[in-house]
């Protein structure tokens, strides 16, 4: 199976090449860039890298989000159109699931986190469970010290992955002390071989219904909404 | 013998344009005749926060895109392959939204093998009267909007010479924001129109006319002269009817563009007028040219039909095949370029 995945659903941008069911080429950036400018150049240059024309591709897989409205929408309108076009399935995993996988091979529970700004943060609870990943507690847009108190509630070590770790430290440790693993290794960038790997398996969905993972409303509407509550 | 052949092969020219609220797709044969023309327009959506929001835009352009593309190559019963070059909006307009377009538009022409060439929101707008009728230069073209207005002067094919434009408000931002002021829906425009033809004209509003020989138009005064107008009758317990507002307003806006447009028609001897952008739906202001330019020699004046004045993709596609017959391409690094110049 040859396999295109994009996730530009974040800061890092990232592409891979399943060649024969195999990740022949991945590409990984973590600078502040504009995908629109880099995304489609970097498919070229992997898929030419790995001899592999548009029509050889039999399945595409995307990371839907959360994260940044733009970014997704970058790698979401490339990955439907070019599923739609050459007719082949489509795949998206959360963008927080994906980035789950990094902490695989972790018996503790998995916590994978985007900043969302104003000490919010998108995120979710990940185990691995007889070699998959199960969602253990819901994704959401939350205060990061409002989900901390409640993984406080769970007895057990969590893994701690982000690209935004940083910010976010002081926090996670004040409040869960010992019970927060914070990896010190690389392991905070989603990898686009994984949600490649990943997606050979996973049920494809209908190209023009796939939307995006926001995990929140557009500001405009959360407000209009708020104004209707309130007359 | 496949040389000489090539020269007389039709072309077909795919268009995406997801610059403001409306997603669509055209397909156009040869500059000038509409194979497929599709838009899905999201004025309802925006309806009830009174005005486009960006990011709610960007999100229908993204739940649609597919859809569309979709609809417009069944319309024209196409597939890909008939296909010689994609057209899409690189700007100007709203950033978020131009990205869905441009991104699917780099997608199709990878996917198949296809030439891109990106396309100024403007060109299309002017070049949407093509599909009616072959240009004569010079050409000279008032394009009117939510966001523009411009007078463009063009000698030949695809150059652009922009003569006049506004220092302020876009005549359509007028529009809208009077209408929003005499408490119209949204988009208030074809509200303002349509109440400006139930009454008459009560008022003398101010006319920006500016230096001696500009091109250059004002609407900001006008505007705050209707604002004033009306909060000064408020005050005063005068009643004042909407719709005598709505013609001395409509009359001040369209005497400039009019008169102005006359002008520059003169002086630069054109052989066509183009009328072009959303505001060329209005009623009033296509009376008005076409009396302003009834009896003139020799010269033409276009305005399109109702459904190509509006955002639509046929007009990419038009002014697209002009750009890649030029020899115009976009590379994969192609983006949205919200700021544009023409
Ligand atoms: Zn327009």
């Amino acid at each position: 199976m040859n396999v295109l995945a994009i996730d530009t659903s974040n800061q890092p941008l990232g592409v891979a090449v399943l060649k024969n069911s195999q990740v022949v080429a991945e590409y990984t950036k973590n600078i502040k860039k504009n995908h629109s400018v880099q995304l489609m150049p970097v498919i070229n240059q992997l898929m030419s890298e790995a001899g592999l024309q548009p029509s050889e591709l039999d399945r595409i897989a995307v990371a839907n989000g959360p994260g940044s409205f733009t970014g997704i929408r970058i790698g979401l309108t490339t990955a439907k159109t070019l599923a739609w076009s050459l007719n082949i399935p489509i795949v998206a995993m959360s963008s927080l699931e994906l980035l789950a996988y990094n902490g695989f091979y972790s018996n503790s529970l998995i916590c994978p986190f985007f900043d969302a700004r104003r000490g919010q943060v998108y995120t979710g609870l990940y185990q691995n469970e007889q070699s998959e990943l199960r969602l253990e507690k819901e994704e959401v847009n939350i205060l990061m010290e409002e989900w901390l108190k409640a993984l406080k509630e769970y007895d057990q070590p969590i893994m701690f992955l982000s690209h935004d770790l940083d910010a976010h430290r002081e926090t996670i440790v004040n409040t869960l002390g010992e019970q927060a693993i914070l990896p010190d290794l690389p392991v905070h960038l989603p990898q686009a071989g994984v949600l490649a790997k990943v997606a050979m398996t996973k049920e494809p969905v209908d190209v023009h219904s796939l939307t995006p993972n926001y995990l929140r409303l557009a500001e405009a509407e959360a407000k209009w909404i708020q104004k209707q509550q309130e007359s | 013998m496949g040389e000489i052949m090539s020269e007389y092969q039709d072309q077909y020219i795919l268009g995406i344009e997801t610059s403001c609220d409306e997603t669509a797709v055209a397909i156009v044969k040869n500059g000038r005749e509409l194979i497929a023309n599709v838009v899905a327009s999201q004025i309802e959506s925006h309806k009830r926060f009174g005005g486009v929001v960006p990011e709610i835009a960007s999100r229908h352009h993204v739940e649609q895109v597919t859809m569309v593309l979709e609809e417009a190559l069944n319309e024209a019963e196409m597939t890909m392959d008939d296909i010689d070059a994609i057209a899409v909006t690189e700007g100007p307009g709203l950033v978020g939204a131009l990205l869905v377009g441009v991104n699917a538009a780099k997608a199709l022409a990878f996917a198949h093998n296809k030439p891109l060439v990106g396309v100024h929101h403007i060109a299309g707008h002017i070049y949407a009267n093509r599909l009616l009728k072959e240009f004569e230069f010079p050409l000279l073209s008032l394009v009117v909007s939510g966001g523009h207005t411009e007078l463009i002067l063009m000698n030949e094919h695809g150059s652009y010479d922009v003569i006049g434009e506004t220092r302020d408000d876009a005549a359509g931002e007028a529009y809208d924001k009077v209408a929003r002021t005499l408490q119209l829906p949204y988009p208030g425009g074809p509200h303002i129109d349509r109440l400006a033809h139930e009454g008459e004209v009560t008022i003398d509003f101010p006319r920006a006319w500016l230096e001696e020989g500009s091109y250059d138009f004002s609407f900001s005064g006008l505007k705050s002269s209707v604002i004033n107008t009306l909060h000064n009758a408020k005050q005063k317990n005068i009643e004042l009817l909407p719709e005598n507002i709505a013609a001395s307003f409509q009359e001040s806006v369209i005497d400039v563009l009019s008169t102005k447009t006359h002008k520059a028609a003169q002086e630069y001897g054109v052989k066509q007028v183009i009328v072009a952008g959303g505001v060329a739906a209005n009623k009033g202001l296509r009376a008005k040219l076409e009396d302003t330019f009834a009896g003139e020699e020799g010269l033409e004046l276009l305005i399109p039909p109702l459904h190509l004045c509006t955002d639509n993709a046929a007009m990419i596609a038009a002014a697209g095949t002009i750009a890649f017959n030029k020899g115009e391409r976009s590379g994969w690094d192609m983006n949205a370029n919200p700021g544009l110049p023409l």
